[in-house]
């Protein structure tokens, strides 16, 4: 599978005692568009934030067993290469507040202190901004505060933050879930423009969504992976009874 | 319960309803009028001195009682001195402790032995400071005075704002921690995701976003500084005269505005000389709500950007 970008291999991840995410193994492959859903608590979060070592940076929390990213050891790797390699757009909609819509696209070079020419910037900037579906909106305000913006705009300048570091897959925590129907539409768009680039993991609540974006979804159930397959194959024909329980609503 | 009985019910606790915020409104009342009242008694029984000396008594630089000269000028240096010099001692140290509990390690034996010891510096009394600074410290600086050719008097300005410095720790380092510990842990998040590290986070993430907040607590550190009265007493000096150099000013005795009423006051034989001395207090009380007016602005301006 030399088209693999993210495997994990009997992947575990506790916080304290609570063993939230069991045994997961799952190979993600380039330029997919893989949804994560499951209940409220089954540890598809906490699975999504074990992917780019943000898990471990809440007190007491620990993982264990294997996660690698194309053949290198995530774990064994600098973090702070880990998040440069594996952007991440949260829950909630969260620009930097004291910075302009500018400086939120290019904050990772910033909080860095990386040197990069100004044209470059500019350049980095604009095609950022283009590719999140955010540059017509924003072009004659770069300057503004971030904070101004829509949800959903913000939303996009979060995922232009991202896309802005070049990295090789984005993780994305329900990334809908606080925004307005119109907008969530406008970020469902985006989805499949970026997998051309890029490799896209989606935690998501709403099956529907799941359904339109992914071309994969993993189900997750109190911890465990219980099904990754096709979308259209899950949502058509599940495997296992607990996904199809799921997916036609007898629990959520 | 039938509806006649609902309804006074209901009139009853509206009734008490209107007591409770009466009860809240004249609380809050009488504090205004307290200080106010604290104001008028300080102008009126300053007017004496007020009438004689006029405006000229804030940039007089002699103040000897004996000839009836009051010049607030020495004191009004001395405490601005005093108080700066402290400020910038402990502001490393309130924001150091503020990043430390706040960020770094907000739980846990140390985090919890160094809260204690923080509270602890407020809760002593400040003439324990005075005391213990006469016996220890002042010989420290005493020596220190020898090396750097100044007058060794080991009482003085310095001497005093190194104490006052202490002192003033907890006010900024406390407010400090609990905005660092209000920052949303989504925008640190954020950052982090971005491959920030942990003092990427608190530069770029952290300080900006309590940045008025901690200027609020550099502020109530000052306020403290301006008006403390007993350790600075004991250390001062207690010199009206001021020097001519920024050197032997700065090393040598002196005087604040607090330490010279506490000093004189029992000794204000005549009704000027008390009547000054009281003046001084009008002063203090101004230089203080000037600079937290001052303060306030600065505020509102970092705020609304």
């Amino acid at each position: 599978m030399e088209n693999t970008v993210v495997s994990a291999t009997n992947f575990n991840a506790w916080f304290g005692d609570n063993h939230v995410v069991k045994d997961v193994t799952i190979n993600i492959e380039k330029n997919q568009c893989v949804a994560v859903m499951g209940p409220s608590g089954c540890g598809k979060t906490t699975f999504l934030r074990c992917i780019n070592r943000m898990h471990e940076l809440i007190p007491g929390a620990t993982a264990k067993g294997s996660m690698k990213l194309y053949s290198d050891e995530i774990y064994t790797m600098n973090p702070i290469y880990v998040r440069y390699k594996i952007g991440m757009v949260f829950q909630r909609p969260n620009p930097f507040p004291n910075l302009s819509i500018y400086d939120n696209v290019i904050a990772g070079y910033k909080l860095n202190g990386l040197k990069v020419p100004k044209a470059d910037l500019d350049n980095i900037v604009q095609k950022s901004l283009t590719s999140a579906a955010l540059w017509n909106e924003v072009k004659d305000s770069l300057h503004k505060k971030g904070t101004f913006l829509s949800g959903g705009q913000q939303q996009r300048l979060c995922i232009a933050r991202a896309i802005a570091m070049e990295p090789e897959v984005i993780l994305f925590d329900e990334p809908t879930s606080a925004l307005d129907p119109i907008s969530t539409s406008s970020v469902e768009q985006l989805f499949h423009e970026l997998k051309e680039k890029y490799t896209l993991i989606i935690v998501t609540h709403n099956m529907q969504q799941a359904a339109r974006v992914s071309d994969k979804t993993a189900f997750f159930y109190v911890g465990e992976l219980v099904e990754f397959d096709d979308t259209k194959q899950m949502f058509t024909a599940p495997s296992d009874v607990r996904t199809q329980n799921y997916i036609t609503g007898r629990f959520s | 319960m039938d509806k006649n009985k609902r309804l006074d019910l209901s009139y009853s606790q509206m009734k008490w309803e209107t007591i409770f915020k009466r009860i809240l409104s004249v609380m809050s009342a009488i504090i205004v009028i307290v200080v106010a009242g604290v104001l008028i008694t300080l102008v009126v029984e300053s007017w004496p001195s007020i009438k004689s000396l006029g405006i000229g008594y804030l940039w007089g630089k002699v103040w000897d009682p004996v000839n009836n000269i009051y010049g607030a000028y020495p004191f009004l240096i001395g405490t601005l001195l005093t108080s700066f010099t402290a400020l910038i001692i402990s502001i490393p140290f309130s924001y150091a402790i503020a990043i430390y509990l706040g960020e770094y390690n907000p739980k846990g034996w140390l985090s919890d032995l160094l809260k204690n010891t923080i509270e602890l510096i407020a809760a002593v009394p400040s003439i324990i400071y005075g005391f213990w600074a006469l016996f220890v410290l002042v010989p420290v600086v005493r020596s220190l005075e020898t090396k750097i050719h100044v007058a060794p008097y080991g009482v003085g300005v310095f001497t005093a704002s190194l104490v006052l410095a202490v002192m003033i720790i907890p006010y900024a380092a406390a407010l400090g921690t609990s905005l660092i510990r209000m920052v949303p842990s989504p925008l640190k998040e954020g950052a982090y995701a971005l491959g920030a590290t942990r003092f990427e986070v608190i530069r770029s993430v952290i300080l900006p976003y309590t940045r008025s907040g901690l200027f609020a607590g550099i502020l109530l550190s000052l306020g403290r500084a301006l008006g403390e009265t007993m350790a600075v007493t004991v250390l001062i000096g207690n010199t009206s005269a001021i020097a001519n150099t920024f050197k032997d000013i700065f090393f040598g005795p002196g005087n604040t505005m607090a330490s010279v009423i506490a000093n004189e006051f029992a000794e204000a034989d005549h009704a000027l000389y008390l009547s000054a001395l009281i003046e001084l207090g009008l002063v203090l009380f101004f230089v203080t709500v000037i600079i937290n007016l001052i303060g306030k602005r600065i505020i509102t301006r970092y705020t609304n950007n």
